[in-house]
């Protein structure tokens, strides 16, 4: 790894349309995911004079002659003591054209339940391999996690291309036994980059050992690939989350429902269902932190106003366009993510957006095994990392869409009654 | 490389529906605010008057406009704290009809819960300060200003991060937390420590301040200062216990990075007179905040993630 800095501007027109990109990178570290994600941040001139100068102390105290980029990316004593990564770390830089937010998450087999965690809010996985070893078993457990939490773009990057001459049939065999997988598990959109991480080939820089190769480097990827999703093609869906009820002489009467929208665009004028109650009113107005509006979408925080006196509380969806039909039976495919096993009969607490509710397991049907897909009927229990499939029963009834077309009215989580602890990630309907 | 001209790009163009990532960043922020809202009974935030927990406030003001914040404010006192940064407290508390709870360092020396340390820092001695007025105040939910890009040890943190009735934060029991569903449940003498910033860097917490016009104390300005080195840091001379002999006071044109405690808060050089001086400045630095201006940070490679774990940030 070179340690001369990279100079780039940061977008320093306040208000530019620099839009924020949350993704999530997947790979081992014996595939380059620590000097990849040292090299993104470096050559963005995100690893500044201070952190590298701790990171090489460090590292010559260890007695390594170069600077161990890991040493940047692992936080915790534990993991620096073991030389693993056992979390979720996020890290931040900035080009000139986006904001990133990487959530950098482990690649071994025991921590599935991080890299659902890092998937859960990324709008891209990278999904990194070595080139010397093309599509191994992780590598297909790391497509297959991007496609249960349905993360709207993968890119395939094919590292350490500078072992194997660069050679562009290696990295063509390899994309396409990829895009035949991903294609299989209903992945919409896969980008595959031959990259060299430890030398700089197309992370930031063009590669000049790949002239084969026209598309573009990993970072101008993530510079131009699309941003959320087109919300006037979503119906509208508002979780409320507080009333907002000043009781001030100034604002007497002023009674607002404050949340994000979830999906959607909404305007004065709309007609809307309460969800669960079913009551239909129209929007009177929305104010956007303080601005009087007529319009909001996803996924701006805002407060709505109704025409009609009725009764709303937090837990509530206002909904517009085709309203699901709220549901005491929930079929959800499920990551387990505690030491604590799931089983049949359990009675856990179920969070869906600001709804909390109970709830009891009613069946586990089938366990799904990461590696292969296959469906391992009736277990016992799912155990910690487990996926798969949970048919439950609320107290309450839900406004539930499918996950697999809404990843904010289609999640939830399983919560311990007694200790609160986070049992489990939920997502409504058939995994792939 | 990109470079700035190259801003234009398509979401500048046929997207009617795109969010800055101020906006975007803004819009979790407000969300975090009310969920903690809808789901504790007492709240508070944590502000010392520093950029960060100004923004925290704005923030607040701004998710529950038209009424009221439904959150008391607390500020831990470690009694070296710039007088420009106390006026700016008091004055935020009065115009805004806030309610301020202060733990004072000086208080808890005075009786002998604590001990002043033989370097004078009074940074570390404000855990038991805090976690006595989170019990005092029966606090639930203590929001801070804390962000992910400041250190290596909370590049990990939780947006909602559960603490015992000790206060301590052990790595091994934070929860998993997916999409934007956050636990705040909790057990009775257990609290939640809860970061609405914790995507933001030290640039966008700047550039918010400048499309918010946001009032801050005249310190993180440049300024001529009475200053002396120590540590490799312009430290502001005080009565809190510099400068000491072999020490050189100066005068210089500097400004304050972050503002914590005065024996600690190193001030930069600098002529950044504006908020638009200061972005372009932030921009180019190549130092990060806290290494350029923490003494208390710098101990050891693990200093942050012991302090957490005692109960600190």
């Amino acid at each position: 790894m070179s340690t001369e800095l990279h100079h780039s501007t940061p977008a320093l027109e306040t208000g530019s349309a620099t839009a924020l990109l949350r993704f999530a990178t997947a790979g081992s570290v014996d595939d380059g995911k620590s000097t990849l994600v040292g090299r993104l941040l470096h050559d963005s001139k995100s690893i500044l004079t201070d952190q590298l100068e701790a990171v090489t102390t460090a590292s010559q105290n260890r007695g390594q002659d170069t600077p161990d980029l890991a040493l940047l990316t692992d936080g915790l004593r534990a993991e620096r003591e073991q030389g693993i990564t056992i979390d979720v770390a996020y890290r931040y830089f900035a080009t000139a054209r986006r904001r990133f937010i990487l959530a950098d998450t482990p690649g071994h087999v025991q921590y599935t339940r991080n890299m659902v965690t890092g998937a859960s809010t990324a709008e891209l996985a990278v999904v990194l391999v070595d080139a010397r070893n093309g599509v191994v078993q992780q590598t297909r457990r790391h497509a297959a996690v991007a496609a249960l939490l349905r993360v709207p773009h993968v890119v395939l990057a094919v590292n350490k291309m500078d072992l194997v001459d660069y050679a562009e049939p290696v990295f063509a065999a390899i994309a396409e036994e990829f895009n035949a997988y991903a294609a299989s598990l209903g992945v919409p959109d896969v980008t595959a980059i031959p990259i060299s991480a430890l030398a700089g080939d197309n992370v930031v820089e063009p590669s000049a050992h790949m002239d084969w190769y026209g598309g573009p480097t990993l970072l101008e990827h993530l510079e131009t690939v699309p941003v959320g999703s087109d919300p006037s093609d979503e119906p509208a869906r508002f979780p409320v989350q507080y009333v907002i009820r000043p009781q001030s002489a100034e604002h007497l009467d002023y009674r607002g429902y404050a949340g994000q929208l979830a999906s959607g665009v909404l305007r004065a004028g709309d007609p809307v269902t309460v969800l669960p109650s079913g009551l239909t009113t129209t929007v009177a107005g929305i104010d956007v932190l303080g601005k009087q509006t007529d319009i909001a979408w996803a996924p701006q925080s805002v407060t709505v106003r109704l025409t009609d006196d009725i009764d709303v509380s937090r837990g509530d969806l206002i909904a517009a366009g085709p309203a699901p039909e709220p549901t005491q039976d929930v079929l959800a495919t499920v990551s387990h993510l505690h030491e604590r096993p799931l089983r049949v009969g359990d009675r856990v607490l179920l969070k869906h957006t600001t709804r909390t509710v109970r709830a009891i397991v009613k069946q586990l049907p089938y366990r799904i095994d990461i590696d292969s897909l296959d469906r391992v009927p009736d277990p016992e229990a799912l155990q910690v990392n487990d996926i798969g499939q949970v048919v439950l029963r609320t107290a309450e009834p839900l406004a539930l869409d499918r996950y697999a077309v809404n990843r904010q009215t289609g999640s939830f989580l399983l919560i311990d009654q007694a200790d609160g602890t986070t049992l489990t990630a939920g997502m409504v309907g058939e995994a792939f | 490389m990109t470079t700035a001209a190259d801003i234009l790009t398509s979401e500048s163009y046929g997207n009617p529906y795109a969010l800055s990532h101020l906006d975007a960043l803004e819009a979790e922020a407000v969300h975090i605010f009310r969920e903690v809202a809808g789901e504790f009974e007492r709240p508070v935030i944590l502000f010392s008057g520093g950029k960060d927990s100004i923004v925290m406030l704005h923030l607040a003001l701004k998710a529950f406009w038209p009424a009221q914040v439904p959150f008391a404010l607390l500020h831990v006192d470690t009694g070296h704290n710039f007088p420009e940064v106390l006026e700016y407290r008091d004055r935020t508390v009065a115009e805004h009809g806030l309610r301020l709870h202060v733990a004072k360092v000086q208080d808890f020396i005075d009786d002998g819960r604590l001990r002043e340390r033989p370097d004078g820092l009074r940074n570390p001695l404000q855990t038991v300060p805090l976690l006595d007025g989170i019990e005092t105040g029966r606090f639930d939910a203590v929001f801070g200003g804390g962000r992910r890009d400041e250190e290596k040890a909370r590049a990990k943190e939780r947006v909602f991060s559960l603490r015992d009735e000790f206060g301590a934060w052990d790595p091994r029991r934070q929860r998993p937390e997916l999409w934007s569903l956050y636990n705040g449940r909790h057990s009775p003498g257990e609290h939640v420590r809860v970061f609405p910033l914790s995507n933001w860097t030290e640039l966008d917490v700047w550039q918010y301040i400048e499309r918010e016009n946001i009032e801050l104390p005249a310190i993180y300005y440049a300024h001529e200062r009475e200053v002396f080195q120590r540590n490799g840091m312009w430290l502001t001379a005080g009565g809190w216990g510099g400068p000491k002999a072999g020490e050189t006071v100066e005068r210089r044109l500097v400004r304050y990075r972050t503002v914590g405690d005065m024996s600690c808060t190193g001030a930069v050089d600098s002529d950044a007179t504006t908020v638009a001086d200061v972005v372009t400045e932030v921009a180019a630095s190549r130092l990060t905040e806290r290494g350029a201006t923490r003494a208390d940070d710098k101990v050891s490679e693990a200093a942050m993630e012991d302090r957490k774990r005692e109960g600190y940030f």
